[in-house]
């Protein structure tokens, strides 16, 4: 009963929005809005040129490159950050100042120091997700019950056994939360940086359509192609949630 | 009554266990020196089963993490089979309420945590008869939110017995229990003593809960805590609890902590 709700439902929600979409652009006539049966003359029109699947797979391509980044560098700081009291005190107020700084606010000077390549946006998605993945995975090394830590020494662990055996299986839920937070930014960084340095990607899509010509149906198409790449990407991250050995640690259930 | 003064050094029919001599410990909070625990000696013997007894707050918890190594005194020492403790051992197995199991392992896993030296085989034997001395058969796949308060604080036991330490160090144990688990928790406890033979070391406010389990109370005052009295429980188990010298004992203890025995 419940699944087909959770079917049925936002399928209902979304004819609604399309059919509200649909009548409002017919019945005002406006020239600056497109259909959504213009927009999916517009996916066709992209998929005919052979742009749908190359500009998706070198967006899919630059998110997991700087998002690969920030996890094999931001989980391992993050973990030490979070254990060691020192290193923590020296760079967490760096580490602050720097977060709340866009990545975009660093597109001018990636230009220069990557020019026109790849290199340019997989930076700023690395920047997007790096910080957030360090601060999360911080806190839930802080956040361990000093009681399992304890437990684990008195049952005579090493540090490595400890760390492998009681820090990382108690990190491992909130951390993926952390990812998943992390990767969804990814993919929104990932737009604008692709406004700029580059000539592929949906973000390019978007920005190019309104610059040559005015499509705004292309625009509208590439819109939607991100989001629901971004939705699949989230519900990709979300089964790993339903491992059981982290399974205790997401009290939605 | 047979109570006896503070600082009592156990007569040497068996053999002294853990020793404690002169303790003092002085936390440092906020530029200020907070005396949590004031002159503490006391001898425990082996096998004994002893409670601490205190109001809340009063540092008995602390005595126990300073027993068990987590914790360093200002002075004094202790000693477990005349070896001064210097952190944390195997052979001494701290019981957290059961909030200290592992969340992300099974019963199995929990149990037999502590057993990684040993060869695979002896490792699923010893915890098969670990799941069987605390009930939890039937269990051994589930995850501890699958598991009650009850269970889940005999699946601890459980996993501290598995390794088969010499002394256990409770915590009020049973202090997030209700009252009738928590009683038939304590008759669990009282079983797994008498075959295993522990020395417990069992922190407690619980007048009734001292005096049911223990061989002798250890009574403390308020902060900064110190010995105001030792009792000894002279009743055989099982303890019948309408008995006239159990109620004689227990009232000795309301109105050695200055609490009169009316509601």
């Amino acid at each position: 009963m419940k699944d087909r709700e959770a079917v049925i439902l936002p399928l209902l929600a979304a004819g609604v929005l399309l059919t509200g979409w649909h009548f409002s652009v017919v019945w005002t006539h406006t020239q600056i809005f497109p259909s959504p049966v213009d927009v999916v003359r517009g996916l066709a029109e992209l998929m005919h040129k052979g742009l749908l699947g190359s500009y998706t797979r070198d967006s899919l391509y630059r998110v997991s490159a700087g998002y690969s980044l920030a996890v094999i560098l931001g989980v391992p700081i993050g973990i030490i950050l979070g254990w060691y009291e020192l290193p923590a005190i020296t760079v967490n107020p760096l580490i602050q100042m720097m977060r709340p700084i866009s990545p975009l606010a660093w597109m001018p000077l990636s230009v220069i120091w990557f020019g026109v390549s790849d290199l340019a946006p997989i930076f700023l998605i690395f920047l997007g997700a790096f910080f957030p993945i360090v601060v999360s995975t911080m806190n839930s090394v802080r956040n361990v019950p000093p009681m399992y830590v304890q437990a684990g020494r008195n049952f005579g662990l090493s540090p490595a056994a400890l760390f492998r055996r009681v820090i990382f299986p108690a990190i491992l839920p909130r951390v993926l939360s952390g990812l998943r937070i992390a990767l969804g930014i990814a993919w929104i960084v990932l737009v604008a940086a692709e406004m700029i340095a580059v000539d592929s990607g949906l973000g390019y899509l978007i920005i190019d359509s309104r610059n040559a010509g005015k499509r705004y149906d292309l625009v509208v198409a590439g819109m939607f192609l991100i989001g629901i790449i971004g939705l699949c990407l989230d519900l990709l991250v979300r089964r790993t949630e339903k491992l059981r050995s982290v399974r205790w640690g997401f009290r939605t259930e | 009554m047979t109570t006896k003064s503070v600082a009592v050094v156990a007569e040497l029919a068996t053999e002294v266990k853990v020793s404690v001599r002169n303790l003092d410990m002085i936390f440092q909070t906020d530029g200020k020196s907070v005396s949590v625990l004031e002159r503490i000696s006391l001898d425990i013997r082996e096998g004994e089963f002893v409670c601490l007894l205190g109001p809340s707050g009063c540092g008995k918890s602390t005595l126990l993490n300073i027993l068990a190594g987590f914790l360093r005194p200002t002075s004094g020492e202790v000693t477990i089979q005349g070896e001064p403790v210097r952190g944390p051992d195997p052979r001494r197995i701290f019981v957290f309420q059961e909030r200290g199991v592992f969340p992300w392992l099974t019963v199995e896993g929990n149990i037999g945590f502590g057993l990684f030296k040993l060869p695979k085989e002896e490792r699923a034997a010893r915890v098969a008869y670990y799941i069987k001395m605390v009930g939890l058969e039937g269990f051994e796949q589930a995850y501890p939110s699958e598991l009650s308060g009850g269970m889940k604080q005999r699946l601890e036991v459980a996993r501290a017995l598995a390794v088969n330490p010499d002394v256990l160090f409770l915590d009020e144990p049973f202090g997030a229990l209700d009252s009738i688990t928590r009683l038939l928790m304590r008759g669990e406890l009282l079983r797994i003593w008498e075959t295993e033979r522990k020395t417990i070391l069992f922190v407690t406010h619980d007048i009734e809960e001292s005096v049911q389990l223990a061989d002798r109370v250890v009574v403390m005052s308020a902060r900064p805590a110190t010995i105001r009295r030792v009792v000894d429980i002279d009743i055989p188990h099982p303890r019948d609890l309408s008995s006239r010298r159990y109620i004689e004992l227990r009232d000795g203890i309301f109105e050695e902590i200055g609490l009169a025995h009316k509601v």
